[in-house]
């Protein structure tokens, strides 16, 4: 490992022209938290040759309630989403999935942006033996892998928070060197991670993620979510499930349950969706929900066991969401 | 005759304190110390003092063998194989040469720990070592920093000419698999045991059947031992391999000069570090000097000097500086060490009554290219049983080596072993308890003890309110199991410690034993301080140093055996020899003199003396040195495998698991273990608690989270990290209860055993038969991941896998 530069970006601009400088010594990365950078560095997945520091713009900071919903700065730690008062009230499965991901050290210093940019966590893709000899066997994901749209890779986004953002509606908000914000639904700005792409979003190499918003909730609104790991105390998930509710008195009116770690990103259970609209979510419901959602499920001989899992996981998140 | 010699008998109480104490003659050599009282009667021993190095190690004082900086020191950087079996062709390292920074390049022509060929000739031609899983070491580069010797080390360039491998257990046992090695293998123990029994024959990657082992080999008549059965039960038991991760991972800092070579190791034997160093290298043992202040873990992967302390010397011979050599978790994970796996077919036959008519096992495991996997030995000696016979295969795979890990091959075994009971237990409709109170019969101290522990334990763990199997009907489903625990109770042959006061009061206490982080230094400054009359933190208990006197291995639970009587014996001498000095300051016969409350005074009238410190500088002395070994256990020994001596008695435990198993997501949760242990006379509650805390936790991890995975493709270790090779976290850490009883079994002058393989064994069995009681069915195969329970929830098998006799 040769020398890295550091350059401490002041502002949004700044990051931009230094990310789409022309760099003849090596690739430019942009690190928030900079766990996952440096994770990756020292697998030596990576090998930048210049850092763009992101922690002193100040723009990037803040959690805002807006008319129009909710606004975090891309630094906006882990941690501060996890206490956030009225996140906890008004976005209670993002708090959620915020306070349940990694350890409490990690979420201390990692950033909501940085959490959608991570790279994924399959076993192959971070070990450095199966980037250089690309014709290894192997590439496939191990047990944690995908169950649904699993043709192309079995590699799942790690990001948890991505599941409780995406049933909210979640937008992301880039600036390119255009100068001009960019906004796309995290639903279309995550992509299937892939070896052979620099990054797992339809961000640009010269773009920055500024913040992210959520749209209003309303009074209506009942979520919940669930993390479903082996051990408790630090785990990436079996799955993980996000459910928003729209109430009309008892029945629900619409429904959003997504679910993580199942599919290469986040995924709509549409066909539990479907069952819930006008109908009293009670018990069975739950479970009919949960028996729909992993019909036309493609496991691996590997990971076939997360089929029942995620099943239970759905039947019991939107019970909670009730409760 | 010396007056070494000289033995007489004596007549002293044995037994169980708070249960049964009886009369025991014991002839014992003369220079022995008086016996001790129960420890209600001691002043230090028995108390739960705090480490004296408590302090050195929170406020990071403490020096480790990874914070050891010397002037010039150089980084070693390993150069590990990307393939898992291959010939080298070349190895260029002219690159790496030229690097700048770079002090020296290091080719290894011999690697270690891994089995050997019986007749080396077969690869006698082969330029270099062949290489045989991925991340074997090759090679390392020395240079001035950490950075310039990684990327160095980037610059060696191998070319292999590739060989077919196989990882996994099963394709090895196959006819047409790859071969690991071209022929017969031997692979000798090392002093933290392992090793495999000699001379066995070798058909591709399976060698065997190892029938002997500690146990002693086969006995009676398994065939008629079945016959007269009224049931049998068979199952076939899995276990995973399972990596050590040691919080200090290993290393070497190796400082070679013309007159004397040091070695800064992070080692559970000091002497093993030395005495390998000085094989390899042919130096005079004297010309070599291990230091060790403090090792953080080993749990037996930590003996000798490995193929990276090899590397750490070459590199500061050929560049004359010292070099450090410490490896990245990656390393830790691949190359130094694992428990191996195991498949177990287990054959147990009994009457209705319980009473145990034979047991058979098979077994298969593999230490990847090192041979010494196994099962144990508790099939021969922990139960009475006239016929017994374990027939074991070592399968060699193209994976990393194993080494010794906590009762080594006991962990494995006692889990299907155990389980067998708790199923004979299940098919006669008999309490698990009640047939091990109907087997558990050996004229051995560790049978005696287990009697007291099952009783305590079932009084704490609520036993008589168990229930039957699956008695809840919700999805959550709870349970309680027990299993019981037996290991050898182990002595380390050449022990000595020196005790020295100094002409000032103060005490010294010198031996060559490292800790690993049990708590060497505070179990002999308490043995010291007992002798004394004084604290513990008034002795200075100084080890981990090659040119003290000689200590024990930190290895099969035999550090306090060994060392608490060398010490209390040279404590001894010292005292006597102080009170001749000062009795007639005194007014007193130096044998009536009494240590203790720090000060010395004649027996019964504590307002004659003065201050131990008092007395010291009265006397004027510039030092009283005294050196004393530790004898042979009074009754001698059952075995001796050159220094581990392994007496006819042994030690062990019971421990009680409560569980709940999420039946719909398959997770486990352990949420109590009531433990209850005997160690001989319990020198340090505290630091005893501490131990069996450790046993059960990684008992735990091991039983749900820990497994090594290869990648068949490459045998690359998968998750060679600690974010996805999956340990016991905080949360999944049970609630943990420890009673230890006190046992007084009158074999040295200290009656301490060891605690630390024990604590470890029972665990997993324990949980398995409580997932038994939750569920209703068996988890046989670890660990105990939601994969596995719910396959072993699905099985639509008969609940309890066996057939009665017809």
């Amino acid at each position: 490992m040769s020398g890295v530069q550091w350059i401490d970006a002041k502002s949004v601009e700044e990051a931009v022209a230094l990310l789409s400088a022309a760099d003849s010594r090596g690739t430019t990365i942009a690190k928030a938290g900079g766990l996952d950078v440096l994770d990756l560095m020292k697998e030596g997945i990576v090998a930048p040759a210049r850092i763009v520091n992101l922690q002193h713009i100040e723009t990037l900071r803040g959690v805002r309630s807006t008319d129009g919903g909710l606004h975090l700065g891309a630094l906006t730690t882990l941690a501060e989403i996890a206490s956030n008062p009225s996140i906890g009230r008004e976005y209670p499965a993002l708090a959620a999935a915020a306070a349940h991901a990694a350890t409490p050290q990690v979420r201390n210093a990692a950033t909501i942006g940085g959490n959608l940019l991570q790279r994924p966590r399959c076993w192959y893709f971070r070990n450095e033996l199966f980037h250089a000899a690309r014709d290894a066997t192997g590439r496939e994901q191990s047990q944690y892998g995908a169950i649904f749209d699993n043709a192309q890779t079995t590699m799942v986004h790690a990001s948890t928070p991505a599941t409780a953002l995406v049933a909210y509606g979640a937008s992301v908000h880039v600036i390119g060197k255009a100068g001009k914000p960019r906004a796309i639904a995290l639903s279309e700005f995550l992509l299937p991670p892939d070896f052979d792409r620099d990054r797992d979003t339809t961000l640009a190499g010269d773009e920055v993620l500024t913040h992210v918003s959520l749209p209003a909730v309303s009074a209506q609104t009942r979520a919940a979510y669930h993390k479903q790991t082996e051990r408790d105390s630090y785990d990436w998930p079996i799955c993980d499930v996000a459910v928003v509710l729209e109430m009309r008195d008892r029945s629900v009116e619409a429904a959003t349950i997504v679910a993580g770690s199942v599919a290469p990103v986040p995924r709509r259970m549409t066909a539990s969706e479907k069952l819930l609209p006008g109908r009293e979510l009670d018990e069975a419901l739950a479970a009919e929900a949960g028996r729909a959602a992993t019909r036309g499920a493609t496991p691996t001989e590997m990971n076939s066991y997360k089929v029942p899992i995620l099943e239970t996981v759905i039947r019991r998140t939107l019970l909670a969401a009730m409760a | 005759m010396s007056t070494r010699d000289l033995r007489n008998d004596r007549t002293i109480l044995t037994g169980i304190v708070g249960d049964s104490l009886r009369p025991v003659t014991r002839n014992i050599p003369a220079e022995e110390p008086p016996e001790l009282p129960p420890n209600s009667e001691l002043r230090v021993i028995g108390k739960p003092v705090n480490r004296v190095d408590a302090l050195a190690k929170v406020t990071g004082k403490a020096r480790y063998t990874f914070d050891v900086q010397l002037p010039g020191m150089l980084y070693g950087r390993i150069v590990s194989s990307t393939v898992a079996h291959a010939r080298i062709k070349s190895i260029d390292t002219a690159a790496a040469e030229a690097y700048p920074g770079v002090r020296a390049v290091h080719v290894l022509d011999r690697i270690m720990s891994i089995a050997q060929l019986r007749d080396p000739s077969a690869e006698a031609n082969e330029r270099y070592p062949l290489v045989r899983y991925n991340g074997q070491p090759i090679a390392a580069v020395a240079a001035v920093s950490m950075r310039a010797a990684k990327a160095a080390a980037k610059l060696v360039r191998v070319e292999y000419e590739r060989l077919p491998h196989v990882t996994s257990l099963e394709a090895a046992m196959q006819k047409d698999a790859p071969v690991v090695f071209p022929g017969p293998t031997e692979q000798a123990a090392t002093a933290g045991g392992g090793g495999a029994a000699p001379g066995l024959p070798q058909e591709g990657n399976l060698r065997g059947p190892a029938r002997g082992g500690l146990g002693g080999g086969p006995r009676g008549d398994v065939q008629q031992g079945f016959a007269h059965a009224d049931h049998i039960v068979m199952s076939e038991y899995r276990t995973q391999v399972q990596t050590h991760v040691p919080m200090e991972t290993h290393g070497l800092v190796a400082d070679w000069r013309d007159d004397e070579l040091t070695l800064y190791a992070s080692t559970q034997f000091t002497l093993s570090v030395r005495d390998e160093a000085a094989e390899i290298f042919e130096l005079p043992k004297e010309q070599i000097r291990v230091i060790s202040e403090f090792t953080g873990g080993g749990f037996g992967a930590k003996f000798g000097i490995g193929n990276y302390g090899a590397l750490a010397i070459h590199l500061s011979r050929k560049a004359g500086a010292p070099v450090r050599v410490v490896l990245d978790r990656r390393e830790e994970h691949v190359s130094v060490g694992n428990r191996p796996s195991s498949i177990q077919r287990v054959k147990l036959g009994a009457k209705r009554d319980g009473t145990l008519t034979a047991l058979q096992v098979e077994s298969f495991g593999t230490g990847g290219v090192a041979a010494g996997a196994g099962v144990g030995f508790a099939h021969t000696t922990m139960y009475p049983l006239a016929n017994v016979l374990t027939e074991h295969y070592d399968v060699f795979t193209d994976a990393g080596p194993c080494a010794a890990f906590r009762a080594p091959g006991q962990v494995q075994g006692i889990f299907a072993l155990e389980q067998a009971l708790d199923e004979l237990a299940h098919a006669l409709d008999l309490d698990p308890l009640a047939l091990r109170e109907k087997i558990d019969t050996n004229d051995s101290d560790d049978a005696r003890a287990r009697r007291v522990e099952r009783r305590i334990g079932a009084q704490h763990a609520n036993w008589s309110q168990r229930r039957p199997p699956a008695a809840d009907s919700g999805a959550i489903k709870r349970g309680l199991g027990m299993a019981q625990s037996h290991w050898a109770y182990i002595v380390h042959g050449t022990t000595s410690c020196e005790v020295r006061i100094r002409g000032d009061g103060s005490v010294i206490a010198l031996t060559g034993a490292q800790d690993i982080g049990t708590g060497t230094r505070t179990i002999i400054a308490q043995t010291v301080a007992e002798e004394l009359g004084l604290n513990a933190e008034d002795i200075d208990a100084r080890i981990g140093d090659s040119r003290y006197p000689a200590g024990p291995a930190s290895g099969g639970s035999r550090v306090t055996s060994s060392i608490t009587p060398a010490a209390r014996n040279a404590a001894h001498l010292a005292a006597r020899d102080l009170a001749a000095r000062i009795a007639p300051a005194l007014d007193a016969k130096p044998e009536d003199l009494v240590f203790q409350d720090g000060r010395v005074f004649p027996r019964g009238r504590p307002e004659r003396g003065m201050a131990f410190v008092e007395a010291v500088r009265k006397t004027n002395f510039e030092e009283i040195v005294q050196r004393a070994d530790r004898r042979e256990d009074y009754d001698g020994y059952r075995a001796k495998l050159g220094d581990l001596h392994i007496s006819k008695q042994a030690i062990g435990g019971v421990q009680f698991a409560q569980i709940a198993v999420d039946t719909e997501t398959g997770v486990v949760k352990v949420e109590k273990i009531v433990a209850v242990h005997d160690c001989g006379r319990p020198i340090n509650p505290k630091l005893i608690e501490s131990q069996i805390y450790g046993g059960v936790i990684q008992g735990v991890s091991y039983a749900l989270y820990e497994e090594r995975h290869l990648d068949p493709g490459t045998g690359v270790q998968l998750n060679a990290n600690i974010d996805q090779y999956k340990i016991v976290g905080s949360r999944e850490t049970p609630s943990i209860e420890v009673h230890v009883i006190e046992q007084l079994g009158r074999q040295s002058s200290t009656d301490a055993r060891g605690v630390a393989e024990p604590a470890n064994v029972a665990t997993a069995a324990a949980i398995a038969n409580a997932f038994y009681n939750a569920t209703g069915k068996r988890i046989r195969t670890l660990p105990m991941t939601p994969a596995n329970v719910l396959a072993a929830l699905r099985a639509d098998e008969d609940s309890e896998d066996s057939r009665g006799q017809s």
